[in-house]
C-alpha cells in the first residue's frame, strides 16, 4: 500500500463526500430533470406529441419564439453598446454603471412584472391614457417583452464587460490610426474578437428569455391562446390537472435547457480563453 | 450633463469614437427599462401615506408571508452553503465516475424554467410522488408544507454556492496545505486553521447569493408550497393576490420592504466578509 500525501484526504473521507455530492445531485437536481420527462411519457410517447398538437399549446409556442426574438436582439445590442462604453473607457460612475446593470439579478422577477404594472396596469401612471387611447400593455405582448427584458438586461453585457476589458484598446486603436471608420473598426477588429463570449452571453440570455416566468405571469392575464408563454402555459395546464399535457410542454422546455447546458458546457470547453466566465475561474 | 464633460476631457486621450453614442444608448435603455420602472414601485407605496404604508405591511398575512419568504431563504442558504461547499469541493479535487456531468448539471437550476421546476418539484414530493411515498409513511410532510418552500428553494440556489466556491477552490492550490503539513498540522486541523478561513468570503458570497434569489423566487415554490395564507403563502405570491385584488400600493409596499430587506442584508453581509478578510 503506497503512503498517502499530507495533502491528500482518508480514502474513506474522499468516498464518502463523494457519495454525498453525487446523492445529493441526484436527489436535488437529477431527480426533478428525470420527474419531467417521466410524467410527459406516462401514457406513451405519441399521447405527449399528441397534446403538444393542441391549438392553445402551439400558440404558447410561438408566443415563446416572439418575445425572445425581440426581448434577446434588443439586450444584445444594449450589452454591445454597455460593454464598449463600459470596457474601453474611463469615465467617473463606471463601476455605479456596471452595478445598474446587474441590479435586475437581485430584483424578484414577481417585482419585474410588478413595476410594469404599475406604470402600465389600469391603475397605473399612464394606464388611464393609454385606455383612453386603446393601447394595450399590460395582459397583451408588449408587456411580456419589456418584464422578459427587464429580467435578461445583464446577461451579455455582464459576460462582455470583463471580456472586452481584458482585451484592452490597441488593436482598435491602431485600426482607427490607420484611417478605418469607428463602425468598420467594430464590425471587423472588435467583433471578430469577442464573437464566442457574445455567442455565450446570448445563449444564456435567451435560455431565460424563453424561460422567464415570475416576471412574465404578473403582466400576462393568462389569456389562453393569446398571452400564455410556455412557462405560463405549463402552469395552466397543470393547475388544470392535464399533468400528461403539462408535463409534455415541460419537457420541451427542459430539452431547451439541456440544449442550453450542452452548448453552454461545449463553448466553455472549446473556447475557455475567449469567454470571461470561464476565464476567471 | 456628466456625458458632456467626460467626452470633452477624454477625447485628447482616447483615439477611439463611440463613446457618447454607446454611453448615450446605454444610459437610456437602462433607464427606460430598468431604472425608471423601479422609481415607480419605490414611490408608489407612499400614496398609502406613511401611517397606510406602515399598516399595509404589518397586516398579519403580508408579516407572515415576509416570514417565510426570508426565513425558508435563510434555511435553504445555509442547506446550500454547507452541500454546495461539498459538491464544489468533490468537483475540485476528486475525478470520479460522472465528474463532468455532474459539473455540466449543477447549472440546471439556471436553465431550467421555473415553473417546469415547480411542477416536477411537486410531483416528486407528493404524497405519491417518487420521493413522497417514501417520506410521508415516515411521518414527515414536504409537499404543500413551508419545508416545500425550503426544499424548492435549495434547488434554486444550489449552483450559486457552487459556482462562487470553484475558481476560489482551484486557485487555492494545494500549496498551503502542504505547508500547513510539513508544519505538522493534522489534515482536519488543516482544514479548520488554513482551508475554511481562506474559503470563508467565497461561502458567504455564495450563501448571500442564494439567500437573495431565495427570497424573491416565485416559479419553483408555488406548486409545491401549497400556498395556504399565514402558513405556507411566500411574498411574491401575495404581491400578485393584492395587484388582482387592485390593490397597487399595497403590491408595491411588499415590494418595497422585500428589496429594502434583501439590500441591508446583503449589505451587512457584505461588511462581515470585509471584516472577515481584514482580519486575516
Amino acid at each position: 500500500m503506497r503512503a498517502r500525501a499530507a495533502t491528500e484526504d482518508h480514502p474513506l473521507t474522499r468516498w464518502a463526500l463523494v457519495a454525498l455530492t453525487i446523492a445529493f445531485v441526484i436527489l436535488f437536481l437529477l431527480m426533478p430533470l428525470i420527474m419531467v420527462f417521466s410524467a410527459a411519457l406516462e401514457q406513451g410517447a405519441s399521447h405527449a406529441l399528441d397534446t403538444l398538437s393542441d391549438p392553445d399549446t402551439l400558440s404558447s409556442i410561438w408566443l415563446t419564439a416572439v418575445v425572445a426574438l425581440i426581448a434577446v436582439p434588443l439586450n444584445t445590442v444594449f450589452g454591445v453598446a454597455a460593454a464598449w462604453a463600459v470596457a474601453k473607457y474611463d469615465f467617473r460612475g463606471k463601476s455605479v454603471l456596471t452595478a445598474l446593470i446587474d441590479l435586475p439579478f437581485s430584483v424578484s422577477p414577481v417585482i419585474a412584472g410588478l413595476i410594469y404594472v404599475l406604470i402600465f396596469g389600469l391603475q397605473g401612471w399612464i394606464g388611464p391614457w393609454l385606455r383612453e387611447n386603446d393601447i394595450k400593455i399590460i395582459f397583451a405582448l408588449p408587456g411580456i417583452i419589456l418584464a422578459t427584458m427587464f429580467v435578461t438586461v445583464p446577461f451579455v453585457a455582464r459576460e462582455l464587460i470583463p471580456l472586452m476589458t481584458d482585451q484592452g484598446r490597441d488593436e482598435e486603436e491602431a485600426a482607427i490610426s490607420l484611417g478605418a471608420s469607428g463602425w468598420k473598426t467594430f464590425f471587423r477588429i472588435t467583433l471578430p474578437s469577442i464573437k464566442w463570449g457574445l455567442l455565450y452571453g446570448v445563449l444564456l440570455c435567451n435560455a431565460r428569455a424563453m424561460g422567464e416566468f415570475g416576471a412574465v405571469s404578473v403582466v400576462s392575464g393568462h389569456i389562453r391562446g393569446q398571452t400564455n408563454t410556455m412557462p405560463l402555459h405549463v402552469e395552466v395546464l397543470y393547475n388544470d390537472y392535464q399533468f400528461v399535457a403539462a408535463f409534455a410542454v415541460a419537457s420541451v422546455l427542459a430539452l431547451l435547457a439541456l440544449v442550453t447546458l450542452t452548448l453552454k458546457s461545449f463553448l466553455e470547453w472549446r473556447y475557455a480563453d475567449e469567454i470571461a466566465a470561464v476565464h476567471r475561474r | 450633463m456628466t456625458t458632456l464633460t467626460l467626452s470633452g476631457s477624454l477625447k485628447r486621450r482616447n483615439a477611439l469614437p463611440g463613446f457618447g453614442l454607446s454611453l448615450g444608448f446605454t444610459l437610456f435603455y437602462l433607464s427606460a427599462v430598468v431604472l425608471l420602472p423601479l422609481a415607480a414601485l419605490i414611490i408608489r407605496p407612499w400614496t398609502l401615506g406613511f401611517d397606510g404604508f406602515v399598516a399595509a405591511v404589518t397586516e398579519p398575512r403580508v408579516l407572515a408571508a415576509l416570514r417565510l419568504s426570508f426565513g425558508a431563504a435563510a434555511i435553504a442558504a445555509v442547506v446550500n452553503t454547507v452541500f454546495g461547499f461539498l459538491v464544489a469541493w468533490a468537483l475540485t479535487r476528486y475525478r470520479f465516475p460522472g465528474h463532468r456531468f455532474i459539473d455540466a448539471l449543477v447549472d440546471l437550476p439556471f436553465a431550467l424554467p421555473t415553473s417546469v421546476a415547480g411542477i416536477a418539484l411537486c410531483t416528486l414530493y407528493a404524497r405519491n410522488g417518487w420521493v413522497g411515498s417514501f417520506i410521508e409513511p415516515l411521518g414527515f410532510k414536504i409537499a404543500y408544507t413551508p419545508v416545500g418552500v425550503v426544499v424548492a428553494l435549495i434547488f434554486i440556489g444550489l449552483p450559486f454556492v457552487v459556482r462562487t466556491l470553484q475558481p476560489v477552490l482551484a486557485e487555492l492550490g494545494k500549496e498551503p496545505e502542504e505547508a500547513a503539513a510539513t508544519l505538522g498540522a493534522g489534515r482536519l486541523q488543516t482544514f479548520r486553521r488554513v482551508i475554511f478561513p481562506t474559503l470563508l468570503p467565497a461561502l458567504i458570497t455564495g450563501g448571500a447569493l442564494a439567500f437573495a434569489r431565495g427570497v424573491g423566487e416565485y416559479g419553483s415554490v408555488i406548486f409545491i408550497a401549497g400556498n395556504l395564507p399565514m402558513i405556507s403563502e411566500i411574498a411574491p405570491l401575495l404581491i400578485i393576490i393584492k395587484l388582482e385584488q387592485f390593490d397597487y400600493a399595497g403590491a408595491a409596499a411588499i415590494g418595497v420592504v422585500m428589496l429594502g430587506t434583501s439590500f441591508l442584508i446583503l449589505l451587512a453581509l457584505n461588511a462581515l466578509q470585509v471584516w472577515i478578510s481584514g482580519r486575516r
